[in-house]
This record gives C-alpha cells, structure tokens and sequence, in this order.
C-alpha cells in the first residue's frame, strides 16, 4: 500500500519534471486559449491586435516544439516560426496603419463604433 | 535528496530544465493574462513585451537560439514598441487611459468559446500518440540559412514581397487621403 502509493507519488512527480512536448504543446493551448479570449472580448482594436500577436507566438512555441522533439532533423518548423514572424511583422504594421486611418476619420479606435457595414 | 533524484530517475539537470520551464511557462501565462485582462492599454502592451521575452526563453530551452534572438528583436523589441506608439497615438482624451481597454458583452460566450476550444486542445494533445525523433538536432541558425535559400526559396522571396507591400501599404494608410492626393 505504501509502496504504490510511493510509486504513483513518483510517477507524477516524473511526468511534471521530464519536459517533453506534452508540456510545451499544453503551454501553447493555454496561450492560444487566453487570446482567442482577448480577441473576442475586447473592444480596443490595438488590444485586438495583441491578442493576435499572443496566438501567434502560441502557434510558434507549437511549430518550435515539434521540430525539437518530432522533426529535429531538418528544422522545418523552426523555419515555418521564421515565416509566421515576417507575417505577424507585416500584419501589425498594416493593423495599426489601418487604425490610424480609423482614428483619423471618424475620431475613435473602439470596434463597437466600426459597424458602418450593418442595416 | 539524492534518495529522490534516484527515485526519480532523473538527472539534477532534468529538474533544473523542468524549473527553468515552469518559470518561464508562468511569466508567459501571467503576462497573457494581464494583456488580456488589464483594462489600462498601456500595461497591456507593457506585458505583451514580458510575455515575449518569457517566449524568448522558452525557444532557448527548445535550442532555437537563432529564434529567440529573432523572437527579442522582432517582438520584444519592434512590435512591442510599434504598439506602444500605437497607443500612443490613438488615446486622444485626457485621463481615459485606466479605462481604455475595456471588454464587450460578449464574456460569457467568448469564455465559453475559449475555454471549450482550449479543452479540445488540450485533449488533443493528450490523446495523440506522439512519435517522438530521438536525434541530434543541427545547429539552429546555419540549418535554417541553408533551407531558407534551398527548399524554402520561394517562400522566402514571396515573404520578402509581403514585407515591402505591407510596408508600402502602412505609409500609405496611416498618411492619410488628403496626404496622399497632394503628394
């Protein structure tokens, strides 16, 4: 009895210390979760944009992840993380232009105001 | 304590490797929070910047050191700074700023969305028999040199077109019309 009961003490205690990709996949759902939240709460469109900037980086711990601990050889998923940078890059510097234009107009940045396209 | 570690299984670095992840797993998953939760704009991307630096570490634990240089650069460094000026630029009323990120009503079901979303992840992840590649992996930043301007070539050259079309576009949008008719 209180040898399994040592044993399965060790074996969890085993499971939440040999990081593997387990830890680094949840990690990544967790952050991606958190944004998708931000995303659909907030009503600030440059908060908006950063919860974006948060599910990406969850997507890039995953893509890094895999290739360390699936694919190491040819470190395709780092080079995808490579990509998703460049993009996430070019899609902040347009959202905020884009949001400058906006403030410009019509003198405000909160996303409940931009519903110009209902009837 | 050595009784433990041998119990265990496990090597001294393992638990350090496993500590060093949990703390910088916690920065990330505390800074994300207050991004998402802060209603003042200005800490929010105050945070953002925290959590990707902690993102930064976590790639050095993955041996992606090139990435993480990239990652303290791009994100740490630009995007948050571009955002910062953002917000700079966008809060026109004096003293609004505690209040300027607030939530919509949409809460409950964006909490509900996220959080079923995350569960099948999770499960996901959990379920999936992983088939893990035990093998050394080549040095980061020569490997994605190499593919880069070899089996990624096109994407690399369309990746630099997508930079210059956004950045012709973001001077474009943020002049302004009247800018640009007289320019």
């Amino acid at each position: 009895m209180n040898a399994s009961l040592v044993n399965s003490f060790a074996n969890i205690i085993h499971a939440a210390t040999a990081i593997g990709l387990y830890h680094f996949l949840i990690l990544g759902a967790l952050l991606f979760g958190l944004g998708l939240y931000g995303l659909l709460t907030k009503r600030n469109a440059i908060a908006v944009l950063m919860c974006i900037e948060l599910m990406l980086n969850a997507v890039n711990i995953n893509l890094i992840a895999f290739s360390r601990f699936v694919a190491p050889a040819g470190l395709a998923g780092q080079v995808f993380a490579v990509f998703i940078i460049t993009v996430a890059a070019a899609e902040i510097a347009v959202g905020l232009a884009l949001v400058f234009a906006i403030v410009r107009d019509r003198l405000t940045s909160s996303l409940d105001d931009l519903d110009w396209l209902k009837w | 304590m050595s009784e433990l570690i041998t119990l265990l299984g496990q090597s001294a670095n393992d638990i350090v490797y496993a500590a060093w992840f949990y703390f910088l797993a916690a920065i990330v998953l505390a800074a994300a929070c207050g991004v998402v939760f802060k209603r003042n704009l200005v800490h929010s991307a105050l945070l953002l910047a925290v959590s990707f630096a902690g993102v930064a570490g976590l790639y050095i634990l993955l041996e992606a050191d090139f990435l993480a240089a990239v990652q303290l650069l791009v994100y740490s460094g630009a995007v948050a700074v571009i955002i910062v000026i953002g917000v700079m630029l966008t809060q026109r009323e004096a003293g609004a700023m505690p209040v300027s990120s607030p939530s919509n009503r949409l809460r409950l079901p964006a909490a509900l969305v996220a959080l079923f979303l995350t569960g099948l992840a999770v499960w996901t992840v959990l379920a999936t028999p992983w088939q893990a590649a035990a093998g050394p992996a080549p040095e980061s930043a020569p490997a994605i040199a190499q593919s880069l301007l070899t089996d990624f070539v096109v994407a690399f050259e369309a990746a630099a077109i997508l930079l210059l079309v956004a950045m012709i576009g973001a001077i474009i949008l943020a002049r302004g019309k009247e800018a640009n008719k007289t320019a």
